[in-house]
């Protein structure tokens, strides 16, 4: 007779195992926030072994394997998951833990069927073949029976040094030393596939392929879910999302941008060709059956039946610095465009300021979210007076997470997620008072003084070089 | 444009409009490209569709293939599901325009992109 054990008690009876995750030092305060998502995305569990820091090293337990691979499928931050049978401070001691692991665990492994290869990887460290080898010979006593195979080996170890984090001082001996069995790799080849370098159509402003695919999966963009990017531009954030199986919309008030009528991007090349257009990126990446429409559309005036809700919206708003912020508008009072202009008017547009855009951009979320969907965008701030205030925020939406992306010594971009909770009343769809200050008015302020100081410095070191000067000549 | 577009677009934004649903589709150019059929989404779609738009829309075009009602059970229908994909997905307009019911303002389609913009005096400011 079979009877169903509560999960968390048969969670409790069974052994986790351990896992190291191997991250690439590259946007390290992205990295929690995109586990943190597809953990809740494929609901799985996964417990710290220790509290996690800015280093590339994690160790995690999962209740098996399947957990491990599943993440490791999706995360963009990944290198390497391992499954960890010993770590320790140096190598002496590493041997000892390793000889301590049950026989049972390995043993599946070392079989005379499987062939097998152990790999030695130095992190911050380089070290010739020689010495490499000369390390690989010290587990010689691991009792494998299989062929090595360095090819194509059905079992596949790591031997892991760790030399820290600061490149071109790295100390005499590694601070850590890990040893276990690949198990998965993360989507590191993805950035290169879809690389802007051999993309179709980029514009001025398209966004790295690494940022778009962990924007779609701080988005929890699956199979079918329906995506929409706002300010869609040369489209490179549907693609990332399409890559995870979304289905995408795109709107952008720049009618030249969507038809690939404005001036190319790429230095060599003098016009752009006749198909440059999302769906062109689309069609490249074989997801054309995942590209719904673009339309050309002002985001203050959206065209969305109120009733459709999207699943994510993914989008990187106009900060006014690169591109221009503008919606259609005009001054003019009681303004009227005359019938015989009608067919070749192109409308007047009047500034979008920044505190407008991301207002409208937290209502449009709040109503046009399903409840739990996600609105992942960028949002850009002064480091010196960034609070978590500072944020743009709406009674309807939690904010799940927030990295940064430092971008020049001032300034700096913040990649928010917000979660819709419920939907809204009918007060806070009319009018909800963002106070956002606008970046575009104090960049320009701040780089003017700082050229300005910058002439007062070069000023006073030639006043104090001439007078050194007139000094030496009266000796 | 697609079909499954159409049917979530409304003019309601513009300055005087009040339900400005579903906007008319004029067709000069129809074009059909066979894409991955993925029942899960269809099926997915399907309550979210205003199914009578969506037939209208897709008799304007001359397909008239969808019956009027959304068959029960729709979600173990292989073929249904497959006629709605086709009508959702693969049919597109890639010239021609969208009209607003209630004034008439065109919005003209070229190139499979339809282009929303509106003038300064149509919107609230």
């Amino acid at each position: 007779m079979s009877h169903k054990t509560h999960p968390s008690r048969s969670n409790m009876n069974k052994t986790w195992t351990k896992y190291l995750l191997w991250f690439a030092q590259e946007h390290v305060d992205f990295r929690f926030a995109e586990i943190k998502s597809l953990i809740s995305l494929f609901n799985i569990q996964m417990k710290f072994l220790r509290k996690p820091k800015d280093e590339p090293f994690w160790i995690v337990e999962f209740p098996s394997e399947t957990e491990v691979k599943l993440l490791a499928s999706r995360s963009v931050s990944l290198r390497n998951c391992i499954e960890l049978w010993a770590y320790a401070p140096n190598m002496q001691k590493l041997h000892e833990e390793l000889k301590q692991y049950p026989k049972c665990l390995m043993h599946p492994y070392l079989q005379a069927e499987k062939s097998f290869k152990i790999e030695v990887e130095t992190f911050c460290k380089h070290f010739s073949q020689k010495q490499k080898v000369d390390k690989l010979e010290t587990f010689s006593y691991l009792p494998m029976e299989g062929p090595v195979d360095l090819r194509n080996p059905d079992v596949t170890f790591q031997y892991v040094e760790y030399y820290g984090i600061v490149p071109h001082n790295p100390p005499e001996e590694p601070y850590e030393v890990f040893f276990g069995r690949w198990v998965a790799s993360g989507l590191r080849q993805m950035i290169k596939k879809l690389s802007l370098k051999t993309r179709k159509f980029i514009g001025n402003t398209s966004m790295d392929p690494q940022l778009s695919l962990l924007m779609a999966n701080q988005a929890k963009v699956t199979d079918g879910s329906l995506v929409l990017d706002p300010f869609v531009g040369s489209g490179s954030l549907l693609v990332a999302a399409a890559q995870f199986g979304g289905y995408v919309w795109g709107t952008d008030i720049d009618y030249l941008m969507l038809h690939g009528r404005t001036r190319p991007t790429r230095i060599r090349q003098k016009i752009r060709e006749l198909d440059e257009s999302v769906r062109a990126n689309m069609k490249q990446y074989n997801m054309e059956h995942r590209y719904m429409d673009v339309l050309v559309n002002d985001f203050a005036t959206p065209f969305w039946r109120e009733d459709f809700r999207f699943d994510a919206l993914i989008t990187d708003p106009p900060y006014g610095i690169r591109e221009a912020t503008e919606r259609v508008g005009t001054k003019k009072e009681g303004y009227e465009v005359k019938a015989e202009h009608l067919p070749t008017h192109i409308p007047a547009k009047i500034e979008y300021g920044i505190s407008n855009i991301y207002k409208d951009l937290l209502r449009f979320a709040a109503r046009h979210l399903r409840i739990g969907g996600r609105l992942v965008c960028w949002f850009p701030v002064f480091r010196e007076d960034y609070t978590e205030s500072v944020l743009p925020q709406h009674p309807c939406l939690h904010l799940v997470s927030n990295s940064e992306q430092t971008l020049s010594k001032v300034t700096s971009r913040r990649l928010l997620t917000f979660e819709k909770a419920r939907e809204p009343t009918k007060d806070e769809l009319d009018e909800h008072e963002v106070d956002i200050m606008d970046f575009r008015e104090k960049y320009f302020v701040i780089r003017e003084e700082t050229r300005k100081e910058r002439r007062l410095k070069q000023a006073k070191v030639r006043e104090e070089d001439r007078l050194k000067h007139l000094n030496k000549q009266s000796l | 444009m697609k079909l499954l577009t159409h049917n979530m677009l409304t003019s309601k934004c513009m300055k005087g409009v009040s339900v400005g649903y579903p906007l008319s589709i004029k067709a000069l150019d129809i074009r059909t490209v066979e894409v991955e059929f993925n029942p899960e989404f269809v099926a997915k779609m399907i309550p979210k569709i205003d199914w009578a738009v969506l037939c209208s829309a897709a008799e304007s075009l001359g397909k008239t293939e969808l019956p009027k009602e959304v068959i029960d059970n729709y979600e173990n229908d292989q073929d249904f599901l497959k006629k709605v994909h086709h009508i959702l997905l693969e049919v597109d307009v890639i010239d021609g325009e969208l009209v607003c019911p209630e004034t008439g303002r065109k919005f003209p389609i070229n190139n499979g992109i339809p282009n929303m913009l509106l003038n300064e005096d149509e919107i609230y400011l």
